[in-house]
Order: C-alpha cells, then structure tokens, then sequence
C-alpha cells in the first residue's frame, strides 16, 4: 500500500465569533509519530475531531489517505484507530464485549476476532479485567480498554488525544512502549499531548498549534534546533560507566558540534550542539568512536520545552 | 491493501455494508437494554399493569366488566396499551440519543468507520424490539384472560387495535428519537418527551377541541384515539356536537382510522427525518 497520510487542507472551524482553528494547512506521510502541542485551548482536540468525524470543518478539509472525512466517512476512517476525549463504554458490557462490537463494526474476521481481541486486551493489560463491567473501571482502567479498541483493527493510522490521560505512571509509560511498537510496524500516529517528556520519548516530529494557527511542523531535532532560543538542539546522552571523570567531559566538548554538556548524573549528560542534523550525525559517530560506553541518545526533553515556551510566548 | 469502490477492505478486514452495522449497532443495543435497569423495570411495569388488570377483572367479576369478548378487550386493551406504548417510547428512546452525548459513550461509537445514519438505526431498531417483548408479555396476558373468560373468540378488531398500536409505537419512538436529537442532556429530553406525551398533547387536544373549536388533526395522539375507538361498535362518530338547551352545543372529535394511520405515519416519518438530520449534523464537543 501507498505511505499512509493525513492531511489537513485549509481547515477552519470557527464557534460563532471564535475561531477555534484557523486555515491549517498540514499533511503528514509515512509511518512516523508525531506530537501534536499547543497550550489548553489552541484547536489540538478541535483538529483531531475533524479527522474523525466528532465535528464539522466550518471550511476546507480534512483528508486521510486522500479521503475527505466529511465526503466519505467509511472509506476515509476504515483505516484509522482513534481515541479522541477518553469516551466512555456502555458500563454494562465487559472490554470483551465492547471490543467485540468495534471489531465487528471494523470488519475483524470472525476467526481472527477473539484473538486480536485477546492480543488488544492483553497489550494494554487488562486480562484479568476483560469479562468484568466497565461500570465499575476507574478512567484509567477505562483508557486502556479505549486504547485497546484503537487498536484492534491494526490501523494504519492512529490517532490520540491525550492517551495517557488519567493513567497512572507506570500506565502511561506502558502506552509511550505501545506507541513505540507501533512505530516499528510502519503506522503513522498523530498523537496530541501536554506531556512534552513524552513527545520527546516517542515523537519523531513534531507540530505545534496555537489560537488555532500552527506554529511550526518539523522533525523533533530541527524543532528544537531552530526554536530553543540560545541555539543548538539538546540531546541527553547516557552512559553505561560513571562521567564524573572531568576528562571524559573535556573530551567530550572538544568534539566540534557541542556547544556545552552538563550532568544530568553521574552516568547521562545533557549536551548542546550546533550543525542541526548533520552536527547531530557527527556528535553521534564520535561519541561511539571514543567508547566510553554510550548506551542511549535522545532528544532531549527540556529542549522541547524551551521550544515550545518560546514559541508559544511569540503568540501570547 | 486494497480499495474497491463500493466495498472498503483493509488487509484482514472487510468493513461490513451499512446496514451490517445497523444490525451491529442493534445487537449491542439490545445486549445493553437487557442489562440495563430501564429493561428490567418497564417489563415489571407490564406484568404490573397486567397483573392489576386481571386482579381487578377476577374480583369484579366478569359479568360486571363486559359482556362479550369485545367489551373485555376494549375495556383492557384501549387505555393500557397507550400508557404502555408511550412508557415504552420515553424508556427506550427519550435518551436513545442524547444519552450518546452526555455520557461521552457516542465518542467511542462515532470514530468509526461508521455513518451516523446506521448509529441512529441501529437504537432505533434495538428500541423498537425491546418495546415489543415488554408488549409481547402484556399482549400474551390479555389474550389468556380474553381465552380464560370468552373462549378462543378473539374479535378481528382486537387484532386491528393491536395492528394501531405498534404503529403508534413506531410513531411514539420516532417522536422521543427526534427530542433525544434536539438536546444533549439526557434529563431535558426525557423531561420534554415525557411532558408531551403523557399530559402535552392531551391538554392540545382538549384546547384545539374545546377552546379554538377545530380539529386536533396535528396531535399524534388524536391519530392513537383509533387504537380503543376500533373497539367499540359502532365506530364512534368522526364528529360529534351535543347541544346543551339552544347553545352553539359541544363538538368533540375522533380520528377516522385512515386519518389516524395518516397522523401517525406523518409523524414518524417527520420526525425520524428531523431526528436522523439533527444527528448527522451534531457535534460532539
């Protein structure tokens, strides 16, 4: 099949006066993640429930896979896992039940029917829940079993509002594992968030919305890159040996890309570097070349954060 | 994966046809019914009524309620099934809807790939076959004492008036599903349904009758007076003037059975209009 994709094409939905999303223009392709940010408020939701049908775009469109939502709901979202609002489930069907009735409305043969179902059900870790009422969940409890049935039909593209919404921490980091495993199966997720760690973990790009204008749509490290403020992108690097040894620290700002590195701990640094992706390639094969034990590399989420708080501060 | 231009397929799934989702939607509806209180306590308010029917014609004694077969039926069938059938359209339809929205439910329905039209169906249809097995057991103790008392006599217009009375109930859900559209908050819609049905368009007709002197041919339930008129021999008459000494005299009206089966088609075919229009254009937000 042909990359899948999402696309939003001049989007406006306007409440009234309001204007909750303004003229956007966005297409995402390919198996990725990416991280949908903006303050309370900025047409995150608003933009997620246009691809799924929950409301109307006021004007443009909102096209999956080349299918405008509006024209032909069935065909566009036939491929599409969403979780948009934590919805609430019948409290008297079981997870059993309802997803036995999302895999019978998405066309789930009836022979792989129970299994996927078990597979959902025992990816978000709710076996021992899974013929148990709903009524009685917590709204954890309850995502999971949502996050279960945006699952279900192995989607191309899946997209999340807040996934990890009303999860407790182990939850929410057992669905950042789940994102990841999606992504080494080629699916796109759009995945909006306030949790900016967490769109660092998962995200490879990234799209930041708001009063209803996008501010910017890039890979992560561009982003952080080119908006951070005081220049260079920021990645925390761990170690499997301590790097309390200022040596190894001096070696490591000597490397021409790095503008600075500081500890995090005695085993991860924080290290700023210059050259976008092409520094970050250079900083990456240099690090490995010096083996000092260099086990992780990620972007990192402070960095984001600056981003985002500059980026967001230029449109108060 | 490929993509066929009336059927959508996807690697391993083939979405089912629109109406597959309606009978989907349907199944799951009615499982929920079935679980759910509202069910449980309408089938008790059935076999209450009946219960109270066949205590209060046991202890009259027959003699005293009707003479022939047709008399009993009337006088059990032609109220009851009326306070039933509109029971039965605020039960399962006054939130049918609106329910979907209040209690976030529709947005675990609604991302699929799934019209809005088949949801709507979907409750429809459940409702309707809900309200016909808590009517299947009030039917089924009417005719065993209609049997215990007259015999296997069963008047042909038993069989009309039962006939009227699910039309009355497909127009009654029609009506609730339209008000369950109109708002979000399951209370408001119940609340209005059951302030039409139950005292709104009676107190309509006795105004339209009585106060503006016309024909209440817009009430839905003058449409349903033809479910206890066809019981009653002779027909009553379409419209009736009693003077009282030289004054202009009182006229009351009654639905012919083609204007009553017209009002009640009208009304659900008006109103599950409205009400499926109303849903494709409302917003979860």
């Amino acid at each position: 099949m042909t990359n899948p994709s999402i696309e939003a094409i001049n989007l406006t939905k306007r409440y009234g006066s309001f204007t909750a999303l303004a003229n956007l223009n966005l297409k995402i392709e390919g198996a990725k993640c990416v991280g949908f940010l903006g303050p309370n408020g900025a047409g995150k939701t608003t933009t997620l429930k246009l691809f799924t049908d929950m409301i109307r775009a006021t004007e443009g469109s909102a096209c999956i896979n080349g299918i405008s939502v509006h024209e032909n709901k069935r065909r566009a979202l036939a491929h599409v896992g969403d979780l948009i609002e934590s919805p609430e489930i019948y409290p008297s069907f079981t997870p059993n039940e309802a997803l036995s009735m999302v895999a019978d409305l998405r066309g789930v043969p009836k022979s792989e029917k129970g299994k996927r179902i078990e597979e959902a059900i025992s990816e978000v870790k709710m076996e021992e829940w899974k013929d148990k009422k709903v009524g009685k969940f917590s709204k954890g409890m309850k995502q999971r079993i949502n996050i279960a049935a945006a699952l279900l039909s192995e989607p191309d593209i899946i997209i999340l509002d807040e996934p990890t919404t009303g999860l407790d921490p182990r939850g929410m980091a057992e669905v950042r594992d789940i994102v990841k495993s999606l992504k080494q199966k080629n699916r796109l997720i759009f995945m909006s968030s306030h949790l900016l760690p967490e769109v660092s973990d998962v995200c490879d790009e990234v799209a930041m919305i708001d009063h209803g204008k996008l501010l910017v749509y890039d890979k992560l490290e561009n982003v952080t890159t080119k908006f951070s403020g005081d220049g260079g992108a920021v990645v925390e690097v761990g170690f499997s040996r301590s790097m309390d040894d200022p040596l190894s620290i001096k070696n490591i700002s000597s490397i021409s890309s790095v503008v600075s590195v500081e500890r995090i701990d005695s085993k991860n640094l924080r290290i700023r570097f210059s050259g976008g992706t092409p520094g970050q390639e250079h900083l990456l094969s240099d690090l490995a070349t010096m083996k000092i034990g260099l086990l992780s590399f990620r972007a990192s989420s402070s960095a984001l954060e600056d981003t985002y708080l500059n980026l967001i501060k230029d449109t108060l | 994966m490929s993509k066929e231009s009336n059927e959508v397929s996807l690697e391993g799934n083939k979405l089912p046809t629109s109406v597959q989702q309606v009978g989907i939607i349907a199944r799951n509806e009615m499982l929920n019914y079935f679980r759910s209180r509202r069910f449980l306590v309408l089938l008790i308010i059935a076999l209450v009524i009946s219960g109270l029917l066949t205590f209060v014609v046991w202890h009259t004694g027959i003699s005293n309620v009707a003479t022939d077969s047709l008399g009993f039926y009337a006088t059990w069938w032609g109220f009851s099934a009326i306070i039933l059938v509109v029971f039965c359209a605020i039960f399962f339809g006054g939130d049918a809807i609106s329910g979907e929205f209040q209690n976030k439910t529709g947005y675990f329905l609604v991302g699929n790939p799934i019209r809005r039209s088949s949801i709507y169906v979907g409750k429809w249809i459940a409702a309707f076959i809900a309200s016909l097995i808590v009517f299947g057991v009030f039917t089924t103790v009417t005719i065993a004492n209609g049997i215990a008392y007259f015999g296997l006599n069963i008047p042909t217009q038993f069989g009309e008036s039962f006939a009227f009375t699910i039309l009355y109930l497909v127009a009654a859900l029609g009506f609730t599903f339209f008000f369950s559209s109109v708002f979000k908050s399951s209370s408001m819609s119940i609340m209005v349904t059951v302030i039409l049905l139950l005292f709104g368009f009676d107190l309509i007709d006795t105004l339209a009758t009585n106060l503006v002197h016309i024909e209440p041919w817009f009430s839905i339930t003058y449409g349903a007076g033809i479910i206890g008129n066809v019981l009653s021999v002779p027909f009553p008459q379409h419209i009736t003037t009693i003077h009282f000494g030289n004054g202009p005299g009182l006229t009351s009206y009654n639905a012919t059975i083609p204007e009553g089966i017209a009002i009640m088609v009208i009304y659900f075919a008006v109103t599950a209009i409205l009400g499926l229009i109303l849903f494709e254009r409302k917003e979860f937000n």
